[in-house]
């Protein structure tokens, strides 16, 4: 295993239970986005570009931008 | 934590806080256990024996000429499981249309970010000149990472997402309406099922040159070119398609959501 696989493995391994730990979901919805970008460096470091860029595109930018979207229509409700 | 919601809702529950706890101290242990018992009889650390994966490294460049092996993969010689996967976002994104579909007690109003006496301020010169900016390299790296989909990593899916970011690039420098200008969702839609149709009827084009569906039909060029591995990158060019149409209009579909769908007023919710 190189250093860089363990330290993209040891960020990952912080990087969820922080997913986890933000409990207000605008806040959430942020740190997945970076957690995303760390599975993309996981990812990339063992040997898998293909998926890494999966892993950008959908983790760090679609799926935070839809729970976004989607908070931004559940406060919008409230008031 | 967030404050307030805790103890509400811990009063409500059946279970106390410290049953809880101990629920999962407990399951957590055993968990570990199982987890350490099944790591501790694993293979060594890269110590692989998938035959079908290292057949496949080996022969995909010389049988089909594409140097990007995962997308021979997904293309080729699985190209069958990807028509499938492709079909899965479309019925995706077609329920979700739907679903956000403008309802009989729901009108369209003035877009938010229009509205007077709106109190957020606009995007501002900095961030208009950085998204701006990124527009343009935006769509050209997605075309980039479409085009070269059987040579470097990348393909359709991942370009697709790439160029549906670019949307999100001008909602977030410009103005809704400047996006609504931008993205006119007839197009969208037709690029979307050029994209899915492209896919079927380029494997089927494959039956009338007398070979199997979905099978590489095109001459396949020197390796590492631009046009080479055959029907690969017309696949991938489709999935582009797809993927693109898709991700807009489900963007698409939120924004509109949140930002001009409201119910109508004397509308009875529920």
């Amino acid at each position: 295993m190189t250093v860089l696989q363990i330290v993209a493995l040891a960020l990952v391994a912080v990087g969820a239970p922080a997913v986890v730990a933000a409990r207000d979901p605008l806040r959430q919805a942020f740190v997945a986005s970076f957690y995303g970008l760390l599975l993309g460096v996981l990812f990339f470091a063992f040997a898998a570009p293909d998926v890494a860029l999966s892993s950008i595109v959908i983790g760090s930018v679609a799926l935070p931008t839809i729970i976004l979207l989607a908070l931004a229509k559940i406060g919008d409700k409230d008031s | 934590m967030s404050a307030g919601e805790g103890p509400a809702r811990r009063r409500d529950s059946e279970i106390s806080f410290a049953t809880r706890r101990r629920l999962f101290l407990v399951s957590g242990a055993v968990l570990a256990a199982l987890m350490t018992w099944a790591l501790a009889g694993m293979p060594a650390f890269g110590d692989y024996h998938g035959i079908y994966g290292l057949l496949l490294n080996r022969v995909a460049v010389p049988q089909e000429h594409a140097t990007n092996v995962i997308t021979a993969v997904n293309f080729d010689y699985r190209g069958f499981d990807t028509l499938g996967e492709e079909f899965i976002l479309f019925a995706a994104v077609l329920g979700l249309a739907l679903i956000l579909r403008e309802r009989r007690d729901e009108e369209e109003g003035p877009p938010d970010d229009d509205a007077v006496g709106r109190q957020v301020s606009g995007a501002s010169v900095a961030v208009r000149l950085i998204t701006v900016t990124l527009v343009g390299p935006t769509v050209l790296l997605a075309g980039y990472i479409i085009a070269h989909g059987a040579i470097t990593p990348g393909g359709g899916f991942q370009g697709g997402v790439i160029a549906a970011t670019a949307l999100l690039f001008v909602y977030l420098g410009g103005e809704y309406l400047a996006l609504r200008r931008i993205r006119p969702l007839p197009l969208v839609e037709i690029t979307k099922a050029t994209g899915a149709a492209g896919f079927v009827l380029i494997g089927i084009a494959g039956l009338i040159w007398g070979v199997a569906f979905l099978d590489n039909w095109l001459p396949k060029g020197t390796p590492g070119d631009v046009f080479s591995a055959g029907t690969m990158q017309l696949l991938s060019v489709a999935v582009g398609f797809e993927i693109t149409g898709g991700f807009v209009l489900i963007l698409s579909e939120f924004l509109d959501q949140t930002i001009v769908l409201r119910r109508r007023r004397g509308a009875r919710s529920g």
